[in-house]
């Protein structure tokens, strides 16, 4: 014990820098940062000091000579009995390590940025980013039998993502925990930077303000300030949900969607296609979830925007030589292409005309292609997300169907344009995984006992008649049975949900989630205990790597393991966009 | 993949929602109660339009029937009434929002909220139009004021 305590004791000395207090400062230790791409530094001190003892220094020069301003000093920080400094928008134009020491009494704090450059010409013209929100293992294998089935052994058939020629682990962690969501894992995507769990476009400070944490810039943003490319974004969610909006925004709060809806246009993509109308509309029309009266619908018109709410209008507005196209095809998230396409469930009575990702999809490589000095597109299958958090395998494995078939219209499409850079990747994971089949034909007088594992799993049987790539139905008699690992309490049917997505736990009068007693009494429906805690209403995200897949120019630099933030390097670097390309 | 057909018998299995909104069609559209169904004449991704029933029923006593929401605290003088119960909480959960046909119920007094998962009847009187809680910023359209709820 005596030994333990020794060694315990070596390590806190060796681990611990012996400062009273530190100061926190952002960006954070570490943190990778495009040459020239301006971003807000804040240090934010434990306790109240005196502005006269303030010391910032940039590689031992005072922070203000290097960066070019001077910092403002903040007393005390709203709701905050602590000092702070900040300086917004600076920039560092040259590459190189950046040692940041800031001092206040006894309080001190040193960190240290990597200023990266980029070669100065592009070797990718094109970027196709396409994002299956929260796409695990398990939804990818799962894809691939369902779609194309499995004899003996092998797949009877390959994926569009099966044939992509790089691949990388992804580590999706937040600045603040192993956890994650899908704000800071697309927000690292698109900035290059890590940060807190809701939060866009920005370091989280301690602040209660959602709009006024340090910014970093966006790949939008990054766009505008040094090419001509169009921008364009494609989503099955609302265009304001954490994953678009990342490619844009700038808040502590994924939740702010009107104030993100403003962040959007301010950047005015050339093509946005999704749900979220309710964000457009002015609060006094019906169906709005504006607290003020911008009208997004006129303004976006007025900005010389073709609008698109259905399908057919989708295809119309497909030849509009305007370049700009806002398609919006729900109020708030889009439906599964298990309900869109096949069961009619969901919303679809309310909104029968929405398209689906692939023709989304296509559309805006129709439009985007026509600007000469190239586009970056980003794809996102929100539904695998949003179905894998209540448990609906059924519809989250379909949707990942569907993100494959737009997939496969990136690879036709760089076939026939090789400067085009296609990543295809998940934003974080689900703790999912098949762990067999439900086989009805088997002999058993439960549902439980009709699950086969190993040998007695075998192959499901589902069909694809049609070669539309989709199972000709889902409720076949031996079928994939994919289980979570943790969950709210609920009852597990063995089935499919064809009735509208799984409702698989209800909040009752003690804040407590509870199994929703509406499957209680599906033949043979059982109890699953839950494992998190009972305030958590469905699965959470897990903590396990990313598998990102990626082709064409640029490509080759993704392998092994890597940050989530470095992805925007590789993707920085294919584009060239630490050199200047317009006039 | 075409049509799947419909397994009817396990359709009917699955209570809760289903089952409520089988009850909320029988209800005659001549009285004061309102279904869900009942509540816009159209759904659009440019807006919604109010049924002539709603804008008749305005300023009146009317019934509805839904699922109440996870409240935003337990003790409150409003909620709101959804027609199908929501797994996730808007209040509570920044990655849910709320479906777009609600109604928020205030009540006559402030209350201790019971068991939310069930069917419930609220009574009260209906409002027609954005609104903005002072309190909470919490933006409406549909209101029942003055209202009680029980469970049925």
């Amino acid at each position: 014990m005596r030994k333990l305590l020794a060694t315990l004791i070596t390590s806190t000395v060796l681990f611990s820098p012996v400062v009273a207090s530190a100061a926190t400062v952002f960006p954070l230790d570490r943190a990778t940062i495009l040459v020239s791409s301006p971003f807000d530094v804040k240090v934010e001190f434990d306790g109240v000091v005196a502005e006269g003892d303030v010391s910032v220094t940039v590689n031992g020069q005072p922070a203000a000579e290097v960066l070019g301003k001077s910092f403002t000093f903040i007393e005390k920080e709203d709701g905050v009995d602590a000092s702070a400094v900040r300086i917004n928008e600076v920039t560092l134009p040259s590459p190189g390590t950046y040692t940041v020491v800031a001092k206040a009494g006894s309080e001190e704090k040193t960190v240290t940025w990597e200023v990266y450059g980029t070669p100065e010409a592009p070797v990718a013209k094109n970027v196709i980013f396409l994002v299956a929100d929260g796409l695990s293992v398990a939804h990818r294998t799962a894809a691939r039998i369902m779609s194309k089935g499995m004899s003996e052994g092998k797949a009877n058939g390959r994926l569009n993502m099966d044939d992509l020629d790089y691949a990388a682990f992804i580590g999706t962690s937040s600045t603040e925990s192993v956890a994650t969501d899908s704000a800071n894992t697309m927000s690292a995507y698109m900035t290059g930077h890590k940060t807190a769990v809701n939060a866009l476009g920005v370091y989280a400070d301690r602040t209660a303000d959602p709009m006024d944490d340090p910014k970093v810039e966006t790949l939008a943003e990054a766009l505008r300030r040094q090419t001509g490319k169009s921008v364009g974004v494609v989503t099955t969610s609302e265009l304001q949900d954490a994953t678009p909006a990342a490619v844009f925004a700038h808040t502590r709060r994924r939740a702010e969607k009107a104030e993100i809806n403003n962040h959007i246009f301010d950047l005015k993509p050339e093509v946005m296609l999704g749900g979220g109308s309710a964000y457009f509309l002015p609060q006094t029309q019906p169906g709005s979830k504006r607290k003020d009266d911008v009208d997004h619908i006129t303004l976006y018109k007025e900005a010389g925007y073709t609008l698109a709410t259905s399908k057919s209008e989708l295809e119309t507005a497909a030849g509009t030589n305007t370049g700009k196209l806002l398609g919006l095809f729900h109020t708030g998230n889009m439906d599964t292409t298990l309900d869109r396409e096949f069961l009619k469930k969901g919303t679809v009575d309310k909104f029968p005309e929405q398209p689906g990702l692939v023709q989304m999809t296509q559309t805006a490589l129709d439009v985007l292609s026509r600007n000469d000095e190239g586009f970056v597109l980003i794809v996102e299958a929100a539904n695998v997300d949003k179905m894998s958090h209540p448990l609906d395998w059924d519809r989250a494995v379909v949707d990942t169907i569907e993100f494959d078939k737009a997939i496969g219209l990136a690879r036709e499409f760089a076939a026939k344009n090789p400067d085009t850079l296609i990543v295809a990747t998940g934003d974080h994971t689900h703790g999912v995984s098949i762990v067999g089949t439900v086989n009805d034909e088997k002999d058993a007088d439960s549902m439980r006992e009709k699950v086969g594992t190993y040998a007695e799993a075998g192959f499901p049987n589902y069909e694809d008649k049609n070669g539309d790539g989709y199972p000709d139905r889902i409720d076949v008699s031996r079928r994939l049975f994919l289980a979570a690992n943790n969950g709210p309490d609920h009852y597990e049917t063995f089935r499919p949900k064809l009735d509208g997505p799984f409702v698989p736990a209800i909040r009752n009068e003690d804040g407590k989630y509870v199994a929703n007693e509406a499957y209680k009494d599906v033949p043979g429906a059982v109890f699953v205990q839950g494992n998190i805690p009972t305030s958590g209403d469905t699965g959470v995200h897990a903590v396990d790597d990313v598998v990102l897949q990626a082709s064409g120019p640029g490509a080759e630099k993704f392998k092994g393991y890597m940050e989530q933030s470095d992805v925007y390097r590789v993707i920085a670097e294919a584009l060239a966009l630490g050199a200047k390309q317009t006039q | 993949m075409p049509a799947l057909c419909f397994d009817r018998r396990r359709m009917l299995a699955m209570l809760g929602a289903t089952a409520m909104s089988f009850q909320a069609g029988q209800t005659s559209a001549a009285d004061n109660t309102i279904a869900f169904g009942q509540l816009y004449a159209s759904f659009g991704v440019l807006g919604l339009t109010f049924s002539d029933k709603v804008k008749e029923l305005s300023g009146k006593a009317v019934s509805m029937r839904g699922f109440m929401a996870p409240p935003l605290k337990a003790e409150a003088n409003f909620f709101v009434l959804t027609e199908i119960p929501l797994s996730l909480c808007p209040f509570c959960s920044s990655d849910a929002d709320w479906p777009d046909d609600i109604v928020v119920i205030y009540l006559d007094r402030a209350q201790t909220f019971e068991q939310a998962n069930g069917l419930i009847e609220v009574r009260g009187r209906l409002e027609v139009g954005s609104w903005t809680d002072p309190e909470s910023g919490f933006v409406s359209l549909l209101r029942i004021v003055e209202a009680g709820f029980h469970r049925v």
